[in-house]
């Protein structure tokens, strides 16, 4: 089944603002990074999703249904956690999400008892009986989750979950999230400006800028087959570069590093063969991950 | 990522496979939620501060009224004419409550959390409307009630006189309705035009008490039936004509013929703006939100 999808969906504000350009994009069920600078079109894209925003125009999918016509529906089983702070300071955490929850339509036992699972579920314990106003940024990032869970959904839209948090909290919150995701069998589409952040965690990564779709895939797709060995010597770094060329290795020049894809185990003892026959001093040869921001940077440079 | 097995609290994620409720429960959860703000009940102490102020001097006063009538035998104030007099505590009594139920929840940011669930958009505006006239109608027939209960056990005239105070009483909880309606619209949407408190709390004051001027100014105009229409100015003496034109003889007693030149005949005049004037705030509240729910 196909968890969101959109056919070229453009959304344009009144002023003529476009916030989303001709998007099509379908992800599968999983954890969806989604990723682009700020004010790149993702809040308006889960307002969209939420059924909140119509769209200017093209067609939407979330969960097999139309959000634009069926928005109660999809509504029902979505959970959003915003980007801004959400939360009344002089509520406990406790009466915020059993209230939210049972807006959602539980029944008020089944409501007191799933918001309390659900602050379980994300830390929150004895103090989820204190006024929210008291809390850190990191609680309160917990309650908005928290919020979110309370009604079971089968999809988290989450916006910029780990803003405003240090960076053990952000640690602890992907972790929540990627738990949430492989273990509780709820999808989550996480949006966030940092790549780095999001492609920890997730299984497909979407990438938009400027309302336009930079690209999607799963995360697999993208980051393999591109380990590279990292060869750094001190000097004659033309020369080695020339003799690996010479030994059919693709080589490319990045600062004073020599990138060599690895091929196999064998792409270790030619570049080690080359150096020692060129007798040059050898500072590193490590392998390194392409990161996904690599891989954006060399398709759209301009973006990077 | 860090290993999310070996933490101790977890006891593995549940799902849920009963029933969503429907609209009518969700409502209704709304609704109750706005009218426990409204009295401070599930907040602070310092949130039950005020309404619970109110609520005593209402009561008090309906007691004192009570006593008097029972002892001396003379009427204070009719159930109608309790409604009026307590108009200006029903002005704060909005100015503080009307924020508190929607201006706090404009300013905190939590409006996106509701309107994210099913929950229908103009569901939110009524219930808290709806909470709002509640909690204006408890606290001004909550007291008829106790005067009428004084009243009944202290008649001299058998069930009769108890049948005799019910037909007073009834008019009188109409009449409160009345006040309630208008004064939870108006002071319904003036709050939700700002998340400051404050602000929404002088807006609701400002609207109530400063278009009374307006009714003393139009009312000593050299002409008759200006005078008359002066009421239409201000949503209080809005009410009172409305009041004045249908209870007649239960609001106005004993200088009844003044009061009732007051309005002339234009007692549906005053009517029919009453129900434009509620009619006209709640579509616009319903339009504000329709605004705020897609932000």
């Amino acid at each position: 089944m196909t968890l969101i999808a959109t056919e070229s969906l453009t959304k344009t504000y009144g002023g003529g603002v476009r916030a989303l350009a001709d998007l099509t994009v379908a992800v599968e069920p999983g954890i969806i990074g989604l990723v682009g600078a700020n004010g790149a079109g993702k809040s308006t894209l889960i307002k969209i999703l939420l059924g909140l925003l119509a769209p200017t125009s093209g067609r939407v999918r979330v969960l097999g249904l139309d959000p634009t016509t069926d928005s109660a529906a999809v509504r029902a089983r979505v959970g959003y956690m915003p980007e801004h702070d959400a939360l009344p300071p002089d509520l406990t955490a406790a009466e915020l999400v059993t209230h939210l929850g049972r807006i959602s339509g539980l029944p008020r036992t089944v409501a007191r008892e799933r918001a309390s699972e659900a602050l379980r579920h994300v830390g929150l314990y004895e103090e989820r009986y204190r006024p929210v106003g008291g809390y850190s940024t990191g609680m309160k990032q917990r309650v908005k989750l928290a919020q979110a869970l309370v009604h079971d959904p089968d999809l988290l839209l989450l916006d910029e979950p780990t803003n405003g948090l240090d960076p053990a909290g952000r640690d602890a919150m992907l972790a929540l999230v990627h738990r949430i995701g492989t273990e509780f069998g709820i999808s989550v589409l996480v949006c966030s400006h940092l790549l780095g952040e999001v492609e920890r965690i997730c299984d497909t990564l979407v990438a938009i800028d400027g309302g336009r779709l930079l690209r999607a895939d799963h995360i697999s797709a993208m980051t393999s087959a591109t380990d590279v060995l990292a060869v750094e010597v001190s000097e004659g770094t033309e020369e080695l570069s020339a003799r690996l060329a010479a030994l059919q290795l693709p080589v490319r020049r990045d600062g004073r590093l020599l990138l060599v894809e690895l091929a196999d185990d064998a792409t270790y003892d030619l570049i080690l063969g080359a150096v020692a026959e060129l007798d040059l001093p050898l500072h590193r040869l490590d392998q390194r991950r392409h990161r996904v921001a690599e891989l954006f940077a060399t398709r759209e440079p301009s973006h990077a | 990522m860090p290993e999310p097995t070996g933490v101790i609290h977890d006891i593995g994620y549940q799902r849920y496979t009963g029933p969503l409720l429907g609209r009518r429960h969700v409502f209704g959860a709304l609704y109750l939620h706005g009218l426990r703000t409204a009295f401070g009940l599930g907040r602070s102490a310092k949130a039950k501060i005020f309404p619970w102020l109110v609520v005593g001097i209402v009561t008090v006063v309906a007691a004192g009224v009570t006593a008097v009538r029972s002892q001396i035998g003379e009427v204070v104030m009719t159930y109608a004419q309790f409604a009026d007099n307590m108009s200006w505590l029903v002005i704060f009594f909005v100015a503080v409550v009307a924020p508190e139920l929607v201006s706090r929840d404009l300013r905190s940011g939590v409006l996106p959390l509701y309107f994210s669930r099913p929950l229908p958009r103009s569901d939110y505006p009524l219930a808290k409307l709806l909470a709002l006239a509640t909690a204006l109608w408890l606290l001004l027939g909550g007291p008829q009630i106790v005067m009428f209960l004084g009243a009944a056990f202290t008649t001299d005239d058998g069930l009769t006189g108890v049948w005799n105070e019910l037909l007073d009483l009834l008019p009188g909880l109409l009449y409160a309705g009345l006040w309630a309606a208008v004064f939870a619209s108006v002071g319904l949407l003036v709050a939700s035009l700002t998340g400051k408190r404050a602000f929404a709390a002088g807006g609701v004051v400002a609207v109530f008490l400063m278009t009374t001027p307006i009714v003393g100014t139009l009312s000593i105009m050299p002409s008759r039936t200006l005078n008359e229409l002066a009421g239409l100015a201000s949503p209080s003496t809005l009410v009172q004509g409305v009041g004045v034109w249908s209870l007649g003889d239960l609001l106005v007693t004993e200088n009844g013929g003044a009061a009732h030149s007051l309005i002339g005949d234009f007692g549906p005049v005053y009517a029919a703006a009453a129900v434009l004037l509620v009619a006209g705030c709640v579509a616009l509240l319903l339009a504000r939100y329709r605004k705020v729910a897609t932000r």
